[in-house]
């Protein structure tokens, strides 16, 4: 996994709410059994028409937005499916950061095993961003890990929460299960006392 | 004397393998379900890191996303990529020596429909799986949530998922139903109040006169679409039906094992007194079938409504009110009932049951589907198909006009053969009602499988008090 310590890119702005894991990645694009080349299909049924043209409208399609690293957008990004062929999606792509309201469980967990950081702030601060992200390409945000700060293209700055284990292992690009078999003896004690208490498991 | 605990409380405890000092847990995993789409890259990681599945005796794999539910199937499966992703599932599992059930397997189905039918989900378990809707197996008092692929990873190579506690809250569904009222009314109901993100961060108990009335089928629905509202989890604590449920099963514990499980499970339920973040209470009578007019679950109404207008919602809703009605070409204030539809799915791990297929049945029996329509019931396992033949239920769908197909996720969401086209207009026992999510176009109206036989006889949607 990429590390992740700061960016400064174009943030794309997508101002609905409930975007789901179907409209970021449609199930046709599941049948791979690969990681990566989703981007070309992130958004696909907002971003081509029926003949696979661009709809010149869809955000990522607009010149200024087309190498977006950010995207802000509104409640409940990434609802529905687990798929994580959504922030394969995305990564592949180039984006690196969702900025949102709210997000769902999965998707948020998701995010954070491919390098992605979402971060949620309160809607008057996503409003400001929003609007900062409607500026285009000429517009760039910065977005700290370690300061946990976002600063808009016009210098005002904010704050956000990150657990700090996620933001360690986000930081360093650590991979998750390097780290629990660490613990493979705290595992195997348990597996040991779990045989005698609830031996039909 | 300990501070009372719900029963998430209890089964979370009963599952932490290690706590750090951040407060970052391993809960230890006891299923492992697993289906092809969202585990091959798993497995790749696993062999690229030279990996091995730690407990693959407490994992369990089926394909059932991409296989096609037409009888032509045994010739096999014809899109190349579906073929590719159920052929390394075959080969995963048996590389890593998992429980499988094939295609070909009498047993094979919906991944959350198979599992508490093996009797491998049970009571107090942590079940987790690739796939949002195992919040399925909570209806059995299980702590059961979906994972996304790096986790599947991480679940198979060390048996636990690094966790943040959620916080608890509780679903009371009082009193009883009315009759033509179900389980997947009462679900929607439910996400109908909290909206779509109500749930986050949360574990949801639901529970109530109305919820224990339920069979176990029932509690399944209620619990399959907790992820609907945003929670990580839905729970019922087990009771007599569950244990009558699970007794017998082919995974379930025998003899002296029975016993001690019994007397555990017996100590699952939220203590007198135990605290809950959120509450929510709704009377089972105020419930009625209700349908979705959009492309969010949260779009519920009673049958008896009308199309509403974006100015009826504030914020957000406002602009995706517009877009929904848009995309599902509806004008606000026209009847529900005035909705015309022209394709009808009965199925999918929400109501893809012996029960859901006996109240489609019910409806059905001596009746004839409307000219036109296409209308399909996709049992959720060749058992429940079995079932439904022996019981002679296959015979009534098939009389009405009905496909009678092979088990698998079907039109829930696309994956396969069973599509819809754009503009056309499916009432749906599945779970969601996405923009796309039953093919390019495809208009989702959600309901019951009662509402959705209801609306397959009429052509359009239908309150299937008028018909029963």
């Amino acid at each position: 996994m990429d590390k992740f310590e700061k960016l400064t890119g174009v943030a794309a702005p997508l101002p609905l709410i409930n975007v789901d894991t179907d409209m970021l990645i449609p199930k046709q694009f599941l049948k791979t059994i690969k990681r990566t080349g989703l981007g070309v299909n992130l958004f696909d049924e907002m971003r081509y028409d029926d003949d696979r043209n661009e709809i010149p409208d869809f955000v990522l399609n607009k010149p200024a937005y087309r190498n977006a690293e950010i995207l802000v957008s509104g409640d409940n990004f990434g609802c529905g499916s687990s798929r994580e062929h959504a922030p394969w999606a995305l990564l592949d792509f180039g984006i690196r950061c969702v900025i949102a309201t709210s997000f769902a469980d999965i998707f948020y967990n998701n995010c954070f095993k491919n390098g992605i950081l979402p971060i949620a702030l309160p809607q008057e601060q996503v409003d400001i961003l929003m609007k900062d992200a409607e500026k285009g390409e000429n517009a760039r945000m910065t977005v700290d890990l370690d300061a946990q700060t976002i600063t808009t293209s016009d210098g005002e700055v904010f704050t956000f929460d990150v657990d700090p284990f996620r933001r360690h292992c986000l930081m360093n690009g650590l991979d998750d299960i390097g780290l629990t078999l660490e613990k493979a003896a705290a595992i195997e004690s348990f597996e040991a006392t779990m045989q005698t208490q609830r031996p039909w498991v | 004397m300990t501070a009372p605990k719900t029963l998430y409380d209890k089964i979370w405890d009963a599952h932490l393998a290690h706590e750090a000092e951040d407060g970052t847990c391993l809960l230890y995993i006891d299923r492992h379900l697993v289906h092809e789409v969202t585990s091959p890259q798993a497995f790749e990681g696993l062999r690229m890191a030279g990996r091995t599945v730690h407990a693959p005796d407490k994992t369990i794999a089926v394909p059932d996303h991409n296989v096609p539910t037409t009888l032509d199937r045994v010739n096999g499966i014809s899109n190349p990529e579906s073929r590719i992703q159920v052929e390394a599932l075959d080969k995963n599992a048996k590389d890593f020596g998992i429980n499988y059930y094939p295609v070909d397997d009498v047993r094979q189905g919906i991944v959350h429909i198979v599992g508490p039918e093996q009797g491998w989900t049970l009571p107090g378990m942590t079940v987790v799986c690739g796939d949002s809707h195992t919040a399925t197996h909570g209806a059995f008092g299980a702590l059961a949530h979906g994972i996304g692929t790096s986790e599947v990873e991480h679940v198979l190579a060390t048996q636990t998922l690094i966790q943040k506690k959620s916080k608890n809250m509780k679903v009371e569904i009082t009193g009883k139903l009315r009759p033509g009222v179900t389980a997947k009314d009462i679900t929607l109901a439910v996400i109908g109040e909290t909206g779509t993100a109500g749930g986050t961060g949360y574990v949801i108990e639901y529970c109530g006169e109305a919820i224990r009335d339920l069979s176990m089928e029932g509690r399944m629905t209620v619990c399959n679409m907790a992820i609907e509202g945003g929670a990580r989890a839905g729970l019922i604590a087990p009771d007599e039906k569950t244990f009558e449920y699970v007794k017998g099963r082919p995974h379930a514990p025998k003899g002296a094992q029975w016993e001690a499980a019994l007397a555990w499970w017996k100590t699952l339920y939220t203590d007198e007194g135990a605290h809950f973040d959120k509450v929510l209470t709704i009377r089972g009578e105020d419930i009625a079938p209700v349908v979705t007019w959009g492309t969010s679950p949260e779009d519920v109404l009673p049958i008896s409504g009308t199309v509403p207008a974006p100015e009826d919602f504030t914020g957000g809703k406002v602009e995706a009110a517009k877009r929904s009605l848009e995309y599902m070409g509806l004008t606000p204030g026209m009847p529900l009932t005035d909705i015309k539809i022209d394709t009808v799915f009965i199925g999918s791990c929400t109501n893809g049951r012996i029960e859901d297929l006996r109240a489609a049945a019910a409806i059905l029996k001596g009746k004839k589907i409307k000219d036109g329509m296409r209308a399909m019931v996709v049992p959720g396992s060749g058992l429940v198909r079995a079932q439904a033949e022996e019981e002679g239920l296959a015979q009534i769908f098939i009389d009405a006009g009905f496909e009678w197909r092979l088990a698998g996720c079907s039109m829930c969401l696309a994956m396969n053969p069973d599509q819809l086209q754009p503009g056309e207009r499916c009432a749906a026992t599945s779970n969601r009602n996405f923009e796309g999510r039953q093919g390019r176009g495809g208009r989702t109206h959600l309901l019951s499988p009662a509402m959705a036989a209801a609306a397959a006889i009429t052509g359009h949607l239908t309150d299937v008090r008028e018909v029963m």
